[in-house]
Parts: structure tokens; C-alpha cells; sequence
């Protein structure tokens, strides 16, 4: 974590304020916090604010706001927050997964780089509570962490053309749900049955950065029955405690 | 209420052709990019040809072009990258409104100079509203015809509460766009620039880079001098907008373009101010990109001349009009 934010330029219709240069649920937790202050204080001329691992993009739009001005309104509210920002609270989810078998194919591979037996894996991945650091990559793909040392693995060494919708990876010390079928280079070692993104929902995905997330082992009978009830919508992970 | 019309069919898509507008905003933090056209000046004069919205969907053309049977009397026009157009094998002009009979045959061809033209339809292509846009994002199967580019026998639909044009418009001369081979962008300089050694970032402003074959709506592998990274640099992901220059550790740049996706971890050395976006659009493989320092004060005045210089157009092309 940096003493000071840095706010640096990115083109010309983007400010970035930098908190650090290290991925730690302690900078990311700062990065939420501010993102809030700052969309909820609906500054204008600011377009749009995006939290990601250390930093906030803010994009504005130089018609409406100079540059200058943006730099200065964004610090104070820096300091203001710095004086009083509430204990942001989380929402979270209970992710039902599918370790092993046909669902993750590669946990067989992260036990063994670990010495572990498969059921270790499964309880050191579910026993945690994960941090929505951001989302990226994909449409709704959330990058989650901090993920134990003990089942960190390095990603693939050349990567899979096809990861299919629903697949729980994980890639060093973080974990991630991939939103639908696309390329990945992380281990893959389950699948859920929640859909993660819909364009027509409001929003559109159904983690947000900042939001905690568990996963919870279930059988395949579970995953099948989960996965219609969320055909139907009648499925909430944010209500399963 | 509107109803559906059906304006053409597809009997050849081209290479790659995709409905676009200018863009989905305000998505990022969900992961979704803003797409939209490539070349947004000429997708707002294509638009401005047949009296639409400046911001109405186009079909964006790639390289060669589609053709294309109507189903409904319509008014098109083409914008963008030269490319010869014919109906029912006349040639016929872009950069002007042209009529369209039911039967008739619109057929494209390939773009001589440019990488990407624009068909515009009067009152718009008609596809769902996907977050607030109708352009198409391949990856993610997101707005435009089921998320895709053209394939043959689609249907492309417009709206048939709009009235026709009752004359015809074209773009003077002096006001087309010239396409060459190179595009000279100006940039503003970081947000990592302490990931680079001061040659570095010299090599990058004084040498041309060639666009290679890795260049589509996502982004451009370019290849040319190695720009030298220093000694600590970042890697830890953060937002790309389209027009972020990013040097993996080959030193080769990589342009992102409106369809990357939202978060990239090599260091970006600069950024492509918005108003020279469009030309960037332009470029195709084997052509150059020339990047030039500026200051932000520099990049904002040229984004209130681009928006006037659109403005001028449309007001010269109004002043123009002649009765078909």
C-alpha cells in the first residue's frame, strides 16, 4: 500500500488513482471503499468508475469536466473518506461447486503438486472466504482471492482453447468462476451451476468487486437440481446461509 | 409502434461484417467493453448520409464487403474505407444517399484503401438493445444478429415508422477522408511509464511500428524496434480502454482496441487520445502507426475540433442537398 494515492493520466478521458502495486485484499478493500465514495458523490462529467486489484479508473468526459478540476474534487473526497469511511459491507454469496471428476478435471494434478489427497483440496478451497477483487477478462468473470498458499498452482503452461460455462479455476494465490465457455490457462477443479452473467439483468453480473464469496461442495445430483432452479430464477446464492 | 421491416437479405456476409453503433457504455466494472465502430467519424457521416442519428447502428465492413438482396424499397448510403459498390451490377457512388428497390442487389467489394467501411441504413439497423447498444461483441455473443458476424441468409431488419428522404445527399470532395497506409496518432504517456527506461519511450515516439497479422476489433500486435522496459515492472492488472498501448515483455506494443476486454496486465507506455482513434480503425496488416507525445490540454482541444469539424459537415452536406 502506497502513504499517498497516486493519480496518474491514462489517455484523455481517464484518471487512474493508484493505492498500490501489489494484489492484497488490503489494497483491493481500499479501492471498494473509494470506488464507493466516488460513484456515490455523482460528480459531474464523471462518466464511469471502475475498482480493479490496486487501482480506480475514473473516465470523465473533457467536454464537461477539465482534467485539473477532476484531480482536485476526486482528492478531496479522498480526504474526506479517509476521516470516515464506514466498514464497507460485504454481500455475499455461497457458490455450490462440483469438485473432480468431468467438472475438474485438474484436481487430481493440483493434489498431487501439493501432496495433498483430492478431499484436502476440496476443504482448503470451500473452508475460505473469498474477496471479489474485480471483475475482467471476461463479461463477469470475478477474480477472486486470497487463495491458500497450500493450494497455489501456477496456470497451465499452454492454455485450454475451450473452458466450459461454470468452471471453478484457480491460478496462484487466486480462484475465478468463468461466466461462459471461452480460452483459460487456470487449473480447473469444479463447476457451479450459477449463471454469472445476463445482459439482460440489472446489473448484468451477478458478483460485483468487493462482494465475499464461499463455495460449498455439492454432489452432482445437487448440481443438477441447483442448476434448474436457476433456469427457472428461483435460485439467490446471496440468501443461502 | 414500430413493426420489424425487413430490409435485406444476406447472400454473401464478406469477411467480416457486424452490426455497430457507437458503443455500450458504462459497463466496465461488469467486464464488458464498449465495442461499437472501429471508425466512429465515419460511421456518424454514414449516418448523416441518409439523415439518421449520428449514433444509429451500421453494418461495419471488414476488408471485403457483403452482398446483399433487398426486401423493402430503402435508402443506404457508404461510408469509410473505399470500396466499390454496385446494385444490381451498376456501379453506384459511396459517400452519397442511394436508393434501393425491392429485388435489387447490393453488392460491396473489396476495400482498395482503408480497412473498414460503413453501410447505413435510413432510420437505422434494427436489432435488440443489448446494455443500452446494439453493436455486436463476438466474444461474449453480445448484441448485433445473435452476437455474431453476418453469415449468408440472415435478414438484416430496420424500422418501419421512418420516412424516406426526400432528396439526396453528398459529401464534397474536399470533406472525404483520405486513407493512406500509415496512421499518425498522438499519444499521452502513461499511466506506467516508470515500467520504461527513457529509451525506451524514445524508441517508441521516433520509430514507425507495422501492424501485423494479429490485428482485429480487439487489438493490434504491432512489430518494430524493442522498447526497452526498466528494471521494476508492473504487472498487477488493471483497467484498458481501447487506444492503451501495452508492452508485454517482448517490447513489441500491442494496441487494445473497442472489443478488449476490460483488465490487461502489461504495463502501458501510453494512450491514444480519442479524437485520433478513428484512423487508427483504418489500419490494416502490413501498414504503419506513428505515435506522437502530446498534453492533455492538446488531446481535449482536438476532441471539441473533432466533434465541431463532425458538426460542419453536417451542416455543409444540409446545404447540399439536391432532389432525387
Amino acid at each position: 500500500m502506497y502513504p499517498a494515492a497516486r493519480y496518474v493520466s491514462f489517455g484523455d478521458q481517464a484518471l487512474i488513482v493508484e493505492f498500490g502495486n501489489t494484489i492484497s485484499p488490503e489494497v483491493n478493500r481500499k479501492v471498494h471503499a473509494f470506488h464507493d465514495v466516488v460513484s456515490n458523490s455523482k460528480l459531474s462529467g464523471v462518466c464511469e468508475c471502475f475498482p480493479t486489484y490496486r487501482s480506480l479508473l475514473i473516465t470523465y468526459d473533457s467536454t464537461k469536466i477539465s482534467y485539473e478540476k477532476l484531480v482536485s474534487k476526486v482528492k478531496r473526497l479522498e480526504k474526506m473518506s479517509k476521516a470516515g469511511i464506514a466498514e464497507r459491507k460485504a454481500r455475499k454469496a455461497i457458490v455450490p461447486v462440483v469438485y473432480g471428476g468431468d467438472f475438474g478435471p485438474d484436481i487430481t494434478h493440483v493434489a498431487q503438486c501439493h501432496n495433498l489427497k483430492e478431499s484436502d483440496v476440496i476443504r482448503i478451497h470451500s473452508e475460505r472466504e473469498y474477496l471479489v477483487y474485480m471483475i475482467g477478462f471476461i463479461a463477469g468473470f470475478p477474480y477472486l482471492g486470497e487463495l491458500a498458499d497450500e493450494i497455489a498452482t501456477p496456470r497451465l503452461e499452454s492454455p485450454r482453447v475451450r473452458v466450459p460455462e461454470g468452471s471453478v479455476g484457480i491460478a496462484e494465490r487466486q480462484t475465478g468462476i468463468y461466466p461462459r465457455e471461452a480460452p483459460g490457462g487456470w487449473h480447473i477443479i469444479g463447476r457451479t451451476p450459477l449463471r454469472l452473467f445476463d445482459p439482460s439483468w440489472q446489473p448484468p453480473a451477478l458478483l460485483q468487486s468487493g462482494d465475499t464469496v464461499k463455495f460449498r461442495p455439492v454432489s452432482i445430483e445437487e448440481f443438477w437440481q441447483i442448476h434448474a432452479a436457476v433456469s427457472r430464477g428461483s435460485y439467490d446464492p446471496f440468501t443461502q446461509e | 409502434m414500430s413493426i420489424d421491416m425487413k430490409l435485406f437479405r444476406v447472400i454473401k456476409p464478406g469477411f467480416f461484417t457486424t452490426v455497430q453503433d457507437l458503443g455500450r457504455h458504462g459497463f466496465l466494472k461488469h467486464g464488458v467493453p464498449i465495442s461499437g465502430a472501429m471508425d466512429d467519424f465515419s460511421l456518424q457521416l454514414a449516418n448523416m448520409l441518409v439523415g439518421n442519428n449520428l449514433g444509429d447502428a451500421c453494418l461495419e465492413i471488414t476488408m471485403l464487403g457483403p452482398e446483399l438482396e433487398a426486401l423493402h424499397d430503402v435508402q443506404i448510403a457508404v461510408a469509410g474505407g473505399d470500396i466499390s459498390v454496385q446494385i444490381n451490377e451498376q456501379d453506384a457512388q459511396m459517400w452519397q444517399t442511394l436508393r434501393v428497390k425491392t429485388g435489387d442487389v447490393v453488392s460491396l467489394g473489396k476495400i482498395r484503401a482503408g480497412c473498414r467501411s460503413y453501410l447505413s441504413v435510413r432510420g437505422g439497423v434494427n436489432v435488440p438493445m443489448v446494455l443500452g447498444s446494439r453493436s455486436t461483441y463476438v466474444r461474449c455473443e453480445m448484441g448485433g444478429i445473435q452476437g455474431r458476424q453476418l453469415k449468408a441468409g440472415d435478414e438484416i431488419e430496420g424500422f418501419d415508422i421512418v420516412q424516406p428522404l426526400g432528396f439526396r445527399l453528398s459529401m464534397p470532395r474536399d470533406l472525404v477522408p483520405d486513407f493512406g497506409v500509415e496512421a499518425n496518432v498522438r499519444v499521452i504517456l502513461g499511466p506506467q511509464l516508470d515500467s520504461f527506461t527513457e529509451k525506451g519511450v524514445e524508441t517508441f515516439l521516433s520509430n514507425p511500428y507495422m501492424v501485423t497479422i494479429e490485428a482485429d476489433r480487439m487489438g493490434y500486435r504491432l512489430e518494430g524496434p524493442t522498447i526497452e522496459r526498466g528494471e521494476l515492472v508492473d504487472t498487477v492488472s488493471e483497467a484498458i480502454l481501447p487506444g492503451a498501448v501495452q508492452v508485454p515483455a517482448s517490447g513489441k506494443p500491442i494496441i487494445t482496441m473497442r472489443d478488449a476486454q476490460t483488465t490487461g496486465g502489461y504495463p502501458k507506455i501510453a494512450a491514444v487520445i480519442s479524437s485520433d482513434m478513428h484512423g487508427l480503425g483504418q489500419v490494416k496488416p502490413n501498414n504503419w502507426v506513428r505515435f506522437r507525445g502530446t498534453t492533455l490540454s492538446e488531446a481535449h482541444s482536438a476532441l471539441v475540433e473533432y466533434d465541431d469539424k463532425i458538426r460542419v459537415i453536417k451542416s455543409e452536406l444540409l446545404q447540399q442537398r439536391t432532389i432525387f
